[in-house]
C-alpha cells in the first residue's frame, strides 16, 4: 500500500503522518455519507435549532441540542408530516456589577419547520428533554409503513 | 417592561484539536461560553448539550482551566439517517487564568446542559510591614 510506504520512511514521523491522514480520510467519509440524508444534498437549512432526523422501521427520531431550556418554553406541534420546533431561549441576566469578557451564548426565540418523508401517527408523538437536548420520537402510520405483499401464484 | 428578542442564528459546531494526543477516538468540540468577573469571582457558564453530570470533568493547574465534557451516546445503531445537520463530539474547552483561584472553593453545576462554573477569588494579600533590623 503506498501510504504505508510513504509514512515509513521520515520513521520518526509515522505517527502524526498517519493521524493526519486518518483525519483527512475521515473527514472525506463524513462529507460523502453522513450528511446526506434521504432528503439528497441538503447539508443544512441554517435556521436555529439544527436538526438530526434518524429513522427506523417503526419510527423517526429528530435530535436537536438546545441547552439551558425549560420545558414550558418549548413549543412542539405535529400537523401531518410537518413538524414545528418552536420556542425562546432566555440566559438569566446577571449582576450588574459583573464585567463581561466573553459573551459567546446566544438568547432569542427561534422556529423550525420540518417535514418528514412519510406521514406519522400523530397521537403517539413523545418529546424528551434531557441535559439540554431535545428527543422527538414520532411513530411511523401504519399505513406508510412498508408492507410485503403477499404474490398468489 | 418587554425586552426586544432576537431570533437565534443558527452556527456551526466548531470543532476544536487539543495539544496532547487523545486516548479516545472522536470529534471534539468547543462549547459556547460566557465569562465574566466581579470582586470576589470569575464565572465561567458554557452550554455542553448532551452531557450528564457525572461525564463532565473541571480541571484546573498551573493557571490552566480545562473543561471537558462527553455526552451520552443515545443513538442505537439500527437508526438510519434522514438529515444530519450537526456531530455530536466531546466537548472540550482551556482557558489560562490571570487571576489566583482559590482552589478550594470552585463550585460547579450543570442545568439542561448548561454547565456554570464559579471560581472564587484569592482575596487581595496582606502587606506585611518588614521590619528591618539595624546594625
Amino acid at each position: 500500500m503506498l501510504i504505508q510506504r510513504v509514512g515509513n520512511w521520515p520513521f520518526t514521523n509515522q505517527l502524526s503522518g498517519f493521524s493526519e491522514i486518518d483525519r483527512l480520510r475521515n473527514d472525506l467519509a463524513q462529507l460523502l455519507t453522513s450528511r446526506r440524508g434521504r432528503l439528497g444534498g441538503e447539508i443544512s437549512a441554517g435556521v436555529f435549532p439544527l436538526l438530526n432526523v434518524n429513522e427506523d422501521q417503526d419510527n423517526f427520531y429528530i435530535r436537536s441540542e438546545i441547552p439551558g431550556m425549560t420545558l414550558e418554553e418549548f413549543d412542539v406541534t405535529v400537523t401531518g408530516r410537518n413538524v414545528t420546533i418552536a420556542g425562546e431561549r432566555k440566559i438569566p441576566a446577571e449582576d450588574e456589577k459583573v464585567r463581561y469578557h466573553r459573551r459567546e451564548r446566544e438568547a432569542g426565540k427561534f422556529r423550525r419547520q420540518f417535514n418528514l418523508p412519510s406521514d406519522i401517527d400523530n397521537n403517539r408523538v413523545q418529546a424528551k428533554y434531557r441535559h439540554g437536548m431535545l428527543m422527538i420520537v414520532l411513530p411511523k402510520a401504519e399505513s406508510s409503513k412498508p408492507r410485503k405483499i403477499a404474490i398468489d401464484a | 417592561m418587554m425586552t426586544q428578542t432576537q431570533d437565534i442564528q443558527a452556527r456551526e459546531k466548531q470543532e476544536v484539536s487539543s495539544a496532547s494526543e487523545q486516548t479516545t477516538p472522536g470529534r471534539m468540540f468547543s462549547p459556547q461560553v460566557d465569562i465574566f468577573e466581579d470582586d470576589q469571582a470569575l464565572t465561567i457558564v458554557a452550554d455542553m448539550p448532551g452531557v450528564p453530570s457525572e461525564n463532565v470533568s473541571i480541571d484546573l493547574q498551573n493557571d490552566v482551566l480545562t473543561l471537558t465534557g462527553v455526552p451520552t451516546v443515545s443513538t442505537p445503531g439500527q437508526e438510519d439517517v434522514v438529515l444530519q445537520e450537526f456531530d455530536t463530539g466531546k466537548f472540550f474547552r482551556q482557558f489560562t487564568l490571570s487571576e489566583v483561584i482559590d482552589q478550594a472553593k470552585i463550585k460547579a453545576n450543570l442545568n439542561y446542559g448548561v454547565l456554570r462554573v464559579t471560581l472564587p477569588k484569592i482575596g487581595p494579600a496582606q502587606p506585611r510591614k518588614i521590619q528591618i533590623a539595624e546594625g
